[in-house]
C-alpha cells in the first residue's frame, strides 16, 4: 500500500494508507488515551476517550476507528478535545462504583489511570448514578468474578470471547441506560458455555472481570503449623511473573520465583514441569498405543486423532461444543492435576507425611485451572488433589505482600522430589510445546534415534500461526514399532479456541486427517494464559515465548524420558506408562455439557 | 434568505402513475443520465441527514463489487413521524419503482424494505402489491424486493445499525467510514434511502428534474411530506413545498395559541414563537425528517423535554459513553434542577454536556440529543427551573 502524509499536532507523519490516526500518533509517540481499543481485537470505537480533532470535520473523531487520509491535520490536545475527553471520563465515573481502595484492580486499572490523569477537582461533575442501578456481582464461579458495577461497557470482553475464543459466552444485553454485558439468559458464568479461559479478564480494563483469588486462603495454610504446604509452578509462570514485579517482558525468573516461594513460607517448592515430563510419558505412550490398535489390531473403536488434554479451557470447550469428540481426548489429566494426585500419594509416602495434612497449591498462568481443580473428577488421591490455584498475578501480589524485593532475590533450585524437569517440559508453556515434547520422546521410542531436527528444535510447530499442520515421516523403526515404518505422522497444533474450533470443524468434515492434535485454549499457549500479567499483546506474548525456548535450550536434559525423577517414579511407584496405578491417578474422562 | 409561501403540493400521492410505463421510459436512459437527472433535481435524502441522493447512487455504482444492494429504510421511529407508513399504504408501487430504478443504476439484484415492527399490519397488502410488481417488471429487470421486519428499536433506523440488525446481529451503529456506499449490508456497497426519498427519485424520473427543482430553495429543493401533530386542529400528512418560514406553517396548522414547534421530532429543534418568523423549514434553517409537532401555551416545556430525554435514555443503543451516560445525566440533571437539588447554573454544565454528546457520540442519535436539549433549555430556561 502507498504511504500518505498527515500532520499530528503540527508534526508531519508519513504512514501506510489504511492505518488509523491512533496508529499514526503512536508511531511518533503522541499519547492518545484509549479504553475500548485493544491490539488483539477488532475496533469498537465505543468509549470515545480517544477522540481527536480533524481539521474541517464537524464532530470529533475516534482516533482508534478513523483511518488517516492524505493531508489530514489532526489535533490531539485542543480545547475541544480536552473538554470532551474530560466530560467522557466524568460520565464513565458517574456510572462507576469507584470503590478503588476495596478493588482488586486498584493501581492496575485503566479507568483509574485516566481519572488520575484528568481529574483536577476533588468533586464529581455529574450526579452519581450508581445508587440508581441494580448492579450485580456474579461470584458463583471458582474461576471468575464478574462485577457489573465496575464495568465501563467497552465490550473488550465480548470481542475477546467472540473473536479469539469463538465461545461468545458474553454478549451485550438491553439498550440505553440498561445496557450491560451479560451471559445467556443472565445465568451465572458458572452455568454457561464460558470455558473459564480468562482471556476476557486479561483484556478487561477495569475490575469488572477478575479471577477469584485465593491469596488469603493460601496465607492461612502457610501459617497453619499443622499443614505441609507444597507448591508447584507451571512452565509459563517463570517467563511472565517478572512483568508484574517491575521487569520487562521476556525475562526468565525461575530461580527468583523459587527463592520467593521459599521465603513466603511454602514447605516445599516443586515444579509442574516434573509432571509435564510425566504427561509426555503417559500421553506419548497413549498415542503410540492408539496408533497400534488402529493400524495393527484394526480396532474400529479406537479414537483418532488423539487430542491433548492439558488445557482446561479447551476441555470445557470440547465438553460443550464438540462432545462427540470427548473420546478423542487423551485420557491424561493436565500436568497440574497429575502433580496434585501424586502430591498426596507418592510424595506423601516418600516424605512420610499424612496426606490429610498436605495442602497442595499451584501457581498457574491460567484461570481455568481453578475450575479444573474444583472438578469432581480431580479427587483421585482421596482428597482434593489441588487445593488452591493461584494465578501468576496472585503470586506477584503475595510476593509484594511478603515484602520481598524480587529483583534482588538470589536464584534457587526447586526442592526434591518432583522438582526435576527437562526442557521438553518447559516448552509446554508455549503453543506447539506439547507437540514438540511428545515428538522428541515418541520418535525416539519408535526409532531409537533423536528426532531429525537440528538441536532437537522442531521449529515448524513453533510460532504464532493459529494453526500449524506438520507431518513427520517415521523411518528406521525399531522392531517393536515396525508397523509404523514409513508412516507419515500427521499433526496439527492450534492455540486460541477460535483456531481450535476451526481444526475441529476440519476434523468433523474429514478435510483434516490427523493423528495427533495439540490445542491450547489461550492465544500463544499458556504464556498467553488468562492468569498471566496484564497487559497482553502479540509483542509481549512473543517475548515470553522466546524466553521459554531460551530456558529449554539451556537445560542439560531436553527429553522427558530422560528426567531422572520421572524414571524413578516409574520404578518406585507407577510401574510403567499406562499402568493400572497410572490410570488410577493420572488419567480421567470428561462428560458432555449442554451448549445452553 | 428566500422565504417561500406555504404551498401544498400533490406529487407523491397523486394517483396518475402507471409505474410500468415510467420504468420502461427510465430504463431506456443510461445510468449516467438518470444520475445526472437526480443530481440536477437537487434531491436530498428525506431520512434526516439530507445527503444528495444522486451522489449516493453514483458512489455506490462506482464502488467495485460483485454484489450491491438497495435498501428502503421504512423503520420510521422518530416520534411524531408517520408519513412513511402513509406512503407505503397508499402508493407502495412508487416506492418499489424507486427501488427498481436505483437497482438498475447501481446494478443491484436484490432490494430490501426494512419495515418498522409496529407496521406489521401493512404486510399483507404490501406482499400482494409486491407480487404484482415483481410480475410487472420481470420483462424489464432482474430485481427482487424482500421485506425484512424490524424489531422495535429506534436505533435500528440508523443505517449501519439497520445493516447489523438485518445481518442478525444486535442493532448497534458501526464506525464510519466505511460508509454504506462502500460497505453496507453484508459489507457490500449499498444504497440506503428513506421511503420518501425513493418515491421522489421516481417522481423525478417521471416528471424530469425541472418540475422538482422549481420547488423549494437552492439548499432545499422540492417538496416534502410532513407529519403534523400536537396542538393542531388538523393533524395529518401534508405534502408541502420546502423553504417556507415557520410562521406560515403555524398560521395554517396552529390552533391560534402556538407556543413552540418541534421540528424534526425528538432529534430535531424546538422553535419558540418569537423565532417562528425568522426560521426556515429546510436544510438552511431547521431540517426535518417530516415531524412537525405543535405545542400551545398549555404545554409544559419541561415535560416536553423530559419526554424526549426519556425516549433517548431508553432508545440509545448504549454502546458509546457520551450517549449512554449523557442521556441519563441530562434527564437526572433537569430533574435535580427542577426539584431544587441542583442550582440553576447546573443547566450550563448540562448544556456543555450536550455539546460534548454532539461532538463525541458515535452516531446520529447521541449527536442529535443536543438539538432538542439546547433549543428547549435555551428558549424556555425559566420553565426548567420553576
Ligand atoms: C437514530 C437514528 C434513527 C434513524 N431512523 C431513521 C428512520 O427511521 N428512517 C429513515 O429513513 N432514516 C433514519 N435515519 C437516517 C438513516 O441513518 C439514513 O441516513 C437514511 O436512511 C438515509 O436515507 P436518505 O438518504 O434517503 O435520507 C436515522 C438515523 C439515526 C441516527
Ligand atoms: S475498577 Fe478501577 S476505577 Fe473502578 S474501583 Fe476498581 S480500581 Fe477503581
Ligand atoms: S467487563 Fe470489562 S471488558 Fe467487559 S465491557 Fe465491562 S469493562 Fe469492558
Ligand atoms: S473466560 Fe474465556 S470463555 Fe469465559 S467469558 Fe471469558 S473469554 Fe469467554
Ligand atoms: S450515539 Fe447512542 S445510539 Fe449512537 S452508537 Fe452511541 S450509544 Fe449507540
Ligand atoms: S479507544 Fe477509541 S473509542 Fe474507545
Amino acid at each position: 500500500m502507498a504511504n500518505i502524509n498527515i500532520k499530528i499536532d503540527g508534526v508531519e507523519v508519513e504512514i501506510e494508507e489504511g492505518k488509523t490516526i491512533l496508529d499514526a500518533a503512536r508511531a511518533i509517540n503522541v499519547h492518545i488515551p484509549t479504553l475500548c481499543y485493544h491490539e488483539d481485537l477488532c475496533v469498537a470505537g465505543n468509549c470515545r476517550v480517544c477522540m481527536v480533532e480533524v481539521k474541517g470535520a464537524r464532530a470529533l473523531v475516534a482516533s482508534c476507528a478513523m483511518p488517516a487520509s492524505d493531508g489530514m491535520e489532526i489535533q490531539t490536545n485542543s480545547l475541544k478535545v480536552r473538554s470532551a475527553r474530560k466530560n467522557v471520563i466524568e460520565l464513565l465515573l458517574s456510572e462507576h462504583n469507584a470503590d478503588c481502595t476495596n478493588c482488586y484492580k486498584n493501581k492496575k486499572c485503566e479507568l483509574q489511570d485516566l481519572a488520575s490523569e484528568y481529574k483536577t477537582s476533588g468533586e464529581a461533575v455529574y450526579l452519581d448514578l450508581v445508587p440508581l442501578k441494580n448492579y450485580t456481582i456474579d461470584d458463583f464461579s471458582p474461576s471468575i468474578i464478574k462485577d457489573d458495577s465496575k464495568c465501563i461497557r467497552c465490550q473488550r470482553c465480548v470481542r475477546t470471547c467472540e473473536e479469539l475464543q469463538h465461545v461468545s459466552a458474553l454478549g451485550v444485553a438491553y439498550k440505553g441506560d440498561k445496557m450491560k454485558i451479560s451471559t445467556f439468559f443472565e445465568n451465572p458464568m458458572y452455568d454457561v458455555v464460558c470455558t473459564n479461559c480468562g482471556q476476557c479478564i486479561n483484556r478487561c480494563p477495569t475490575g469488572s472481570l477478575i479471577e477469584r483469588n485465593y491469596v488469603d486462603e493460601v496465607w492461612d495454610a502457610i501459617y497453619d503449623e499443622n499443614k505441609h504446604v507444597v507448591v508447584q509452578t507451571a512452565p509459563a509462570t517463570r517467563v511472565a511473573l517478572g512483568e508484574d514485579l517491575g521487569m520487562e517482558p521476556g525475562k526468565v525468573v525461575t530461580g527468583k520465583m523459587v527463592s520467593a516461594l521459599k521465603r513466603l513460607g511454602f514447605d516445599s517448592v516443586l515444579d509442574t514441569d516434573f509432571s509435564a515430563d510425566l504427561t509426555i510419558m503417559e500421553e506419548g505412550t497413549e498415542l503410540l498405543t492408539r496408533l497400534k490398535k488402529a493400524l495393527v489390531d484394526k480396532d474400529p473403536t479406537v479414537k483418532l486423532p488423539m487430542a491433548t488434554s492439558c488445557s482446561p479451557g479447551w476441555i470445557k470447550f470440547i465438553e460443550h461444543t464438540f462432545p462427540e469428540y470427548l473420546d478423542n481426548l487423551s485420557t491424561c489429566k493436565s500436568p497440574q492435576q497429575m502433580f496434585g494426585a501424586l502430591a498426596k500419594t507418592y510424595y506423601a509416602q516418600k516424605k512420610k507425611i499424612n496426606p490429610a495434612n498436605i495442602v497442595s497449591v499451584s501457581i498457574m498462568p491460567c484461570v481455568a485451572k481453578k475450575f479444573e481443580a474444583d472438578r469432581p473428577e480431580m479427587r483421585d488421591s482421596g482428597y482434593k488433589d489441588v487445593d488452591y490455584v493461584l494465578t501468576t498475578r496472585e503470586l506477584a501480589r503475595m510476593i509484594k505482600q511478603g515484602g520481598l524485593d524480587f529483583g534482588a532475590l538470589p536464584e534457587e533450585r526447586y526442592d526434591s522430589i518432583m522438582g526435576e524437569s527437562t526442557g521438553a517440559a518447559v516448552i509446554f508453556g508455549a503453543t506447539g510445546g506439547v507437540m514438540e515434547a511428545a515428538l522428541r520422546t515418541a520418535y525416539e521410542i519408535v526409532t531409537g534415534r533423536e528426532v531429525p531436527f537440528e538441536n532437537l528444535n522442531i521449529t515448524p510447530v513453533r510460532g504464532m500461526d493459529g494453526v500449524k499442520e506438520v507431518s513427520v515421516k517415521i523411518e528406521g523403526t525399531v522392531p517393536e514399532w515396525s508397523f509404523l515404518e514409513g508412516v507419515e505422522l500427521k499433526t496439527v497444533t492450534a492455540h486460541g479456541l477460535t483456531n481450535a474450533k476451526y481444526v475441529m470443524e476440519r476434523v468433523k468434515s474429514g478435510e483434516g486427517a490427523y493423528h495427533f492434535i495439540e490445542v491450547m485454549g489461550c492465544p500463544g499457549g499458556c504464556i498467553g494464559g488468562g492468569g498471566q500479567p496484564i497487559p497482553t499483546n502479540m509483542e509481549i506474548r512473543k517475548k515470553r515465548t522466546e524466553a521459554i525456548y531460551m530456558e529449554d535450550s539451556g537445560k542439560p536434559l531436553r527429553k522427558s524420558h530422560e528426567n531422572p525423577e520421572v524414571i524413578a517414579i516409574y520404578k518406585e511407584f507407577l510401574g510403567e506408562p499406562l499402568s493400572h496405578k497410572s490410570h488410577e491417578l493420572l488419567h480421567t474422562h470428561y462428560k458432555a455439557r449442554q451448549r445452553y | 434568505m428566500t422565504y417561500k409561501k406555504l404551498k401544498r403540493i400533490d406529487l407523491i400521492f397523486h394517483e396518475d402513475c402507471e409505474c410500468h410505463k415510467v420504468l420502461e421510459k427510465t430504463f431506456s436512459k443510461s445510468n449516467d443520465e438518470i444520475i445526472n437527472d437526480l443530481l440536477e433535481s437537487g434531491l436530498k435524502g428525506r431520512g434526516g441527514a439530507g445527503f444528495p441522493t444522486g451522489l449516493k447512487w453514483k458512489f455506490t455504482a462506482e464502488q467495485p463489487s460483485d454484489e450491491r444492494f438497495v435498501i428502503c429504510n421504512a423503520d420510521e421511529g422518530e416520534p411524531g413521524t408517520f408519513k412513511d407508513r402513509e406512503i407505503l399504504f397508499k402508493v407502495p408501487d412508487k416506492v418499489f419503482s424507486g427501488m427498481a430504478v436505483c437497482a438498475k443504476v447501481i446494478g443491484a439484484k436484490k432490494g430490501y424494505i426494512y419495515l418498522r415492527g409496529e407496521y406489521r399490519f401493512l404486510l399483507p397488502e404490501l406482499r400482494k402489491a409486491l407480487d404484482k410488481f415483481h410480475n410487472d417488471i420481470k420483462d424489464l429487470i432482474d430485481f427482487e424486493i424482500l421485506i425484512q421486519m424490524g424489531s422495535g428499536a429506534y436505533i435500528c433506523g440508523e443505517e449501519s445499525a439497520l445493516f447489523e440488525s438485518m445481518e442478525g446481529k444486535r442493532g448497534e451503529p458501526r464506525n464510519k467510514p466505511p460508509y454504506p456506499t462502500v460497505a453496507g449490508f453484508r459489507n457490500k456497497p449499498t444504497v440506503i434511502n428513506n421511503v420518501e426519498t425513493l418515491v421522489y427519485a421516481f417522481m423525478i424520473c417521471m416528471h424530469g428534474p425541472m418540475k422538482f427543482k422549481e420547488l423549494g430553495t437552492s439548499d432545499s429543493r422540492g417538496s416534502k411530506v410532513f407529519s403534523v401533530s400536537g396542538d393542531t386542529p388538523i393533524p395529518g400528512i401534508y405534502e408541502l413545498e420546502l423553504g417556507m418560514a415557520l410562521d406560515q406553517f403555524v398560521e395554517e396548522f396552529g390552533d391560534g395559541d402556538t407556543k413552540a414547534v418541534q421540528v424534526g421530532g425528538a432529534a430535531g429543534f424546538c422553535v419558540p414563537r418569537k423565532k417562528l418568523k425568522e426560521t426556515i423549514i429546510g436544510f438552511e434553517g431547521v431540517p426535518t425528517g417530516g415531524s412537525m409537532k405543535v405545542f400551545n401555551s398549555s404545554r409544559s416545556m419541561y415535560n416536553v423535554l423530559h419526554n424526549y430525554l426519556e425516549f433517548f435514555e431508553e432508545e440509545s443503543c448504549g454502546q458509546c459513553t457520551p450517549c449512554r451516560v449523557g442521556c441519563q445525566q441530562l434527564i437526572k440533571g433537569i430533574e435535580a434542577v427542577k426539584k431544587g437539588e441542583k442550582k440553576a447554573v447546573y443547566l450550563e454544565q448540562l448544556l456543555k454536556l450536550s455539546e460534548t454528546m454532539k461532538l463525541a457520540s458515535k452516531c446520529g442519535l447521541g449527536q442529535s440529543v443536543a438539538n432538542s436539549f439546547s433549543s428547549i433549555v435555551g428558549n424556555f430556561r425559566e420553565e426548567m427551573i420553576y
